[in-house]
């Protein structure tokens, strides 16, 4: 009976994966998944046995399901949209623990007749678990804005080192199966929770989502280790299916953003070249707030680009009020929202739906790119790299390929940044400085409320 | 030789695992790059699944090993956040993603 609820759960995480990656039916896959676990986790508590012996503890098992199940469902429920990363990714720490305290109980158990491949698997378990535990909470402390971004010198090697040693650490007690193994194990413990932190606190917050996406899949390899010690085929397919699926889509990501995975993690990316000084900059023109009140208010058409700084300043919702007050002035607004837009897919819809922007006026990149031509002013809110049209003319910038929104073709463009700084990939944007555009320094959300002030009095 | 003897014991398992790293691939091969971010979601949800090891570990602890007792414990509350929170988390953003397309 328990394996057929097992054959099921699996089924229902592959057909919720499927199905999770087509917007028609993402919910429903989403739901589907949910169900299978839910049947599986029931399944595990009444019909389990080992050895004939059915699980007992029931108390602490459902005390300990009550309290999770309350303590994940509000703090779900009341995470602001533009906190979802943040949120996902101190979930899968959550999940990375689970794993690496199974693992420590089972040290309990290991005795002379333990395989050592028993015990590679526990500490597969101890050490991919922790890691995904501490690289989250570091990614979340990142994109709360609590952690900052920390970079030594040659933290790379001393990343490798303290991977080797911890690998070292761990054949040893495999291969000699050493009498104080609680000690070993916890060393283990600690420095792969170390090498966690190391691992995840240089990459730029404007990464995370593909560091988060990273560590969802070690999350689910973890899950697979458990899946292992149990003999448990639906922890195993459930993990081993996150892990390649997870690992799969971080370098998808990665392909939107055009970058390869091994310039995320190393961040080598414009590193050198992030001072606003190091290069000729030309000069570029300032607009005052009441001039560009005045540029949008006589427009026709206004195509809004919204990009990271947005999202930063939480501005979707003084943006979408300027936009109302557009319209009424007859004046059309669209929002052109390109694929990796703040570097995470998806963002900008889901926080310009939060702030209730209609759907039909949120257009693709192919479909905004045609409109350009006929569109009055562009107004730039926080975005950088994806209208750098450098991208599209010089061979030798990083970004060169990735498909941009052409705003260079529109008859203005008010750019809305803080300050001169290049966006994240750290290169220039020569957009900046051609005569069409215009700056408005200031934080998005302050500059939209002025703006909004200043309109109104036009 | 401990590793042949390994996958002697453990055959269908092996045959599980490797299948599952080419279904993940496949499943997801061709998404929408708005879609990466729930899906993302979503996936960190299904490896909740390590839950039930949790269940295990504390169903099978005997009554006087509060060692094993209380981290037991603590990975089922764990688990329990990262697959409910997940789940919860997921539906909430395709939420948005409907709520759109009908207006």
């Amino acid at each position: 009976m328990l394996s057929l609820i097992y054959l099921i759960g699996s089924v229902t995480f592959i057909v919720g994966l499927k199905m999770l990656s087509h917007p028609a039916t993402a919910r429903k896959g989403n739901l589907i998944a949910a169900g299978g676990m839910f049947i599986s986790i029931l399944g595990t508590i009444f019909l389990y046995t080992h050895n004939g012996e059915h699980l007992h503890n029931f108390w602490w098992i459902a005390g300990g399901l009550l309290i999770g199940g309350v303590i994940g469902l509000v703090s779900a429920k009341k995470v602001k949209m533009t906190a979802m990363p943040e949120m996902v990714s101190l979930f899968n720490g959550m999940g990375g623990a689970c794993a690496a305290l199974i693992s420590i109980v089972e040290f309990e158990h290991v005795n002379a007749e333990t395989t050592s491949l028993h015990l590679l698997i526990i500490f597969a378990g101890l050490i991919i678990g922790s890691i995904s535990f501490a690289g989250s909470i570091i990614a979340w402390g990142k994109l709360n804005g609590k952690i900052k971004d920390i970079a030594f010198k040659g933290q790379h090697i001393f990343n490798i080192i303290l991977l080797i040693v911890i690998l070292a650490i761990a054949a040893f007690v495999i291969g000699v199966q050493p009498v104080t193994m609680a000690w070993w194990m916890l060393a283990v413990l600690l420095l792969s929770l170390l090498y966690g932190v190391f691992f995840v606190l240089p990459i730029g917050g404007a990464d995370m989502p593909v560091v988060i996406s990273l560590l969802n899949s070690f999350t689910g390899v973890a899950a697979a280790c458990g899946g292992f010690l149990y003999n448990n085929p639906v922890m195993l397919t459930g993990g081993i299916l996150v892990g390649s699926a997870g690992t799969i889509l971080t370098i998808l990501m990665c392909k939107a953003m055009n970058r390869s995975l091994k310039n995320v993690l190393i961040g080598s990316f414009g590193g050198s070249n992030t001072g606003s000084g190091s290069k000729e900059q030309g000069a570029y023109r300032e607009i005052g707030l009441s001039d560009a009140a005045v540029v949008l208010a006589y427009a026709h058409k206004v195509m809004i680009v919204p990009g990271y700084g947005l999202a930063v300043a939480q501005a979707q919702h003084a943006c979408h009020e300027l936009e109302v007050l557009l319209e009424a002035k007859g004046v059309e607004v669209r929002y052109a929202i390109h694929p990796v837009a703040g570097r995470m897919p998806g963002h900008m819809n889901v926080l310009l739906a939060e702030a209730d922007v209609p759907y039909e006026k949120l257009l693709e990149m192919e479909q905004a790119n045609p409109r350009f031509n006929t569109t009055d002013v562009v107004l730039v809110l926080g975005a950088n790299d994806v209208v750098n049209p450098a991208a599209k003319s010089d061979p030798a910038s990083p970004i060169y390929g990735m498909p941009i929104l052409e705003v260079e073709h529109a008859k203005t463009v008010i750019v809305n940044k803080r300050s001169m700084k290049p966006g994240y990939a750290g290169i220039e944007n020569e957009l900046f400085f051609r005569p069409k555009t215009a700056m408005l320094f200031g934080d998005a959300k302050a500059v939209m409320q002025q703006l909004i002030a200043e309109i109104t009095q036009v | 030789m401990d590793i042949l003897s390994f996958f002697e014991q453990h055959m269908e398992m092996t045959y599980v695992v490797i299948l599952s790293v080419f279904l993940g691939i496949e499943v997801i091969s061709r998404v929408p790059s708005v879609l990466h971010t729930p899906l993302m979601s979503g996936a960190n949800a299904i490896h909740g699944v390590v839950i039930i090891g949790a269940i295990i570990v504390m169903g099978e602890a005997e009554k006087d090993n509060y060692p094993a007792l209380i981290l037991g414990f603590l990975a089922v509350i764990l688990g329990t956040l990262n697959v409910v929170g997940g789940f919860v988390v997921t539906d909430r953003m395709l939420e948005m993603f409907k709520s759109k397309k009908n207006k």
